[in-house]
């Protein structure tokens, strides 16, 4: 269950194109600055039914929580791997991280 | 090289529509994501970090140019722009939309390609020697025969749902190129049986992964016409008698390991002893009609000497240092094989620009005969090149960024894609190779430090094949911190072994200087320069190289 302590935002993969996503006040968002942070259980439990309902709308697939830091110049999510599918891939040269795509 | 007949157009055709209506009707919400996620699996689609990823298989690792120019179009048109070469000779594509994927298997098949058994609890693409067909020291060319088990194997019925997946290799050489130890069954093509006849020597249970194991052999000679006869008796085996109840004892390398190779062996050969002779021998002439595919090309009478490459050679010495890595000695006076490397300084292991492919496949029908193979070291090779040719095909990987003379070198690294792109990986691995190979950039580096091959893997799976790096590197997760294991003595050939762990795991910021510090060690205590770093290994073991890194 929840733990109220941390903020955290729902994310999840687009079913149609794979690009990961973030819940937020409009739906879903590839901008993870626009994601509704999770700040208490019932937070949680919202977030998580509107995962469902993403799911069975075949928005998005495989939702979860994930831990961030909410600072005012935006939303970090706290482990690597978070970071490098809100970023894309670290390696430079031709690999071009992936651009914010409309919600 | 083997060419569709009606039969292989009309399977990959319906296959594609199948997948189609698949993704349509996952989309229109017919099928869950529960129920879709296998079905699209064996067709090659994962979900990954960041996006779907679509894995195509590239039979035994043998393209035309006409193969590698639809890869680069796809890539071009459905992708980023680049295509990634991986351990097992296959192409991954790291961005496709999946609504585009049918699109995508429609284009393969117009090339006789597909991405059936990328994935599942199958038999995965066969791989082979990447000079198979070519190289000097072969029995004969392995590539019929892995084209004769891939026929076999594809949506063979009985071994679709095997307990794991499963894998062979098979090389014509005693000098193992393609890893065949490693892999869940090995064959070696060789000369040994009645009047000198050709056969296999079979390997069984070897494998990386969580748990490492040389594979052992299980027979010394299996005649050719009855190899389906034997790897089905094996494949019966392990249906029967694997491990279904825990996935990471569920490979054949655990099944050998906890029975014991004699119990294994004697099984097999019971059930060898039934289905010999019967409708999986493989009669000659069918033998023939797919040899006849890989009959070698139309190669000229020519000098083993090539006047135009020493004239070329001595007058840059940079060109000369690429044949001396780069070129493999070739079957045919006159000739030899290529190694094109996609390990630029700083550059991604195994990955390629569409351009580049492209690029590849106008030289591989220039001067290769229009072949082109992909190496498990995540290289491409041109199989057939005329030395009098390599000053002018060296001159457009020059300009294409392809040029880079560092075959078997420290900075040839194999690489998995890793964190920054695996859903199953633990650390990044490709952003340490890129650090390793700017840190040994110097070519005369390099050249001192002679053959050594480095491999990283970014979880415990070894898509990296770390545990046979001479130098291996395991990314892990340690409380939310990439760290990095280094392993030594692992060796991937004829001479296969695991590496041995050297000690306690280094930072991000330490493992570039800590594979220093261990090549600096062997530098020091070589016996010559003759002598290369995995003989001084194996002389010395590991512990100068743990005062090294840790001190006594």
């Amino acid at each position: 269950m929840a733990n109220t302590s941390k903020t955290r935002v729902l994310t999840a993969n687009r079913l149609g194109d794979g690009r990961v996503v973030y819940l937020g006040d409009n739906g879903w968002t590839s901008d993870l600055d626009l994601a509704r942070l999770v700040l208490t259980e019932a937070d949680a439990e919202t977030a998580e039914a509107a995962g469902l309902i993403g799911v069975a709308e075949r928005e998005i697939v495989e939702p979860y929580l994930i831990d961030v830091e909410a600072e005012s110049d935006g939303v970090q999510p706290l482990r690597l791997r978070e970071r490098i599918r809100a970023e894309g891939p670290t390696t430079g040269n031709s690999r071009v991280a992936p651009q914010p795509e409309a919600a | 090289m083997y060419r569709y007949d009606e039969f292989d157009h009309a399977f990959v055709r319906d296959r594609t529509e199948q997948f189609r209506d698949q993704v349509n009707r996952r989309i229109a919400g017919d099928l869950t994501e529960d129920q879709f996620k296998p079905l699209r699996l064996m067709n090659g689609v994962y979900l990954q970090l960041h996006a779907y990823m679509l894995r195509i298989a590239i039979p035994y690792g043998t393209l035309s140019g006409r193969q590698m120019r639809k890869l680069a179009h796809i890539s071009r048109t459905y992708d980023k722009d680049y295509g990634h070469f991986t351990t097992r000779q296959n192409l991954q594509f790291n961005w496709p939309k999946l609504e585009e994927i049918p699109a995508i298997l429609e284009e393969l098949a117009e090339v006789e390609m597909h991405a059936i058994q990328t994935s599942g609890n199958c038999i995965r693409n066969v791989t082979t020697d990447h000079f198979a067909g070519a190289a000097a020291d072969e029995a004969d060319d392995p590539r019929p025969w892995a084209e004769i088990i891939r026929q076999w194997s594809s949506l063979h019925p009985e071994f679709s749902f095997l307990p794991r997946k499963f894998k062979v290799a098979v090389t014509g050489a005693a000098r193992d190129r393609a890893a065949i130890r490693v892999h869940d069954i090995g064959l070696e093509l060789r000369r040994g049986g009645p009047e000198n006849s050709l056969g296999f020597r079979v390997f069984l249970g070897g494998g990386q992964g969580r748990t490492p194991l040389v594979a052992k052999e299980v027979r010394d000679f299996v005649p050719e016409h009855e190899l389906l006869a034997y790897l089905e008796a094996i494949l019966r085996v392990y249906n029967r008698y694997g491990r279904r109840d825990n996935k990471f004892k569920a490979r054949v390398k655990i099944l050998v390991h906890e029975r014991g190779i004699d119990e294994i062996r004697d099984a097999v050969e019971a059930e060898f002893a039934d289905l010999r002779g019967g409708v999986l021998d493989i009669p000659a002439e069918a033998r023939e009609k797919i040899s006849a595919y890989f009959a070698p090309p139309d190669f000229e009478t020519l000098p083993a000497k090539s006047d135009t490459l020493e004239a070329a050679w001595k007058a840059d010495p940079v060109f000369g240092r690429w044949v001396a890595r780069n070129t493999h000695p070739h079957k045919a006076p006159g000739y030899v094989s290529v190694t094109i490397s996609l390990k630029p300084t700083g550059g991604v292991p195994g990955d390629a620009k569409s351009a580049q492919m492209d690029i590849v496949a106008d030289l591989a029908e220039r001067y290769s005969f229009d072949e082109i193979r992909v190496s498990h070291e995540q290289n491409l090779i041109l199989p057939h090149v005329k030395k009098d040719d390599l000053p002018a095909l060296y001159a457009v990987l020059v300009e294409a960024g392809l040029a880079t003379g560092n075959a078997g070198f420290i900075s040839d690294i194999i690489a998995c894609p890793g964190l920054d792109y695996c859903a199953l990986a633990n650390a990044r691995s490709i952003p340490i190779a890129q650090r390793l190979s700017e840190r040994f950039a110097d070519a005369d580096r390099q050249a001192d430090i002679g053959d050594l091959n480095l491999k990283i893997s970014g979880c415990i799976n070894a898509c990296g094949h770390h545990h046979v790096g001479h130098i291996g590197i395991l990314g892990v997760d340690r409380k939310g911190e990439e760290f990095y294991q280094i392993t030594l003595g692992g060796a991937p050939g004829e001479d296969a072994a695991i590496g041995e762990i050297v000690g306690k795991g280094f930072a991000t910021d330490e493992v570039v200087d800590a594979v220093e510090t261990i090549v600096d060690t062997y530098l020091q205590h070589r016996s010559s320069r003759d002598e290369p770093f995995i003989d001084a290994y194996r002389r010395l073991g590991k512990a100068p190289f743990q005062e090294a890194l840790y001190g006594s």
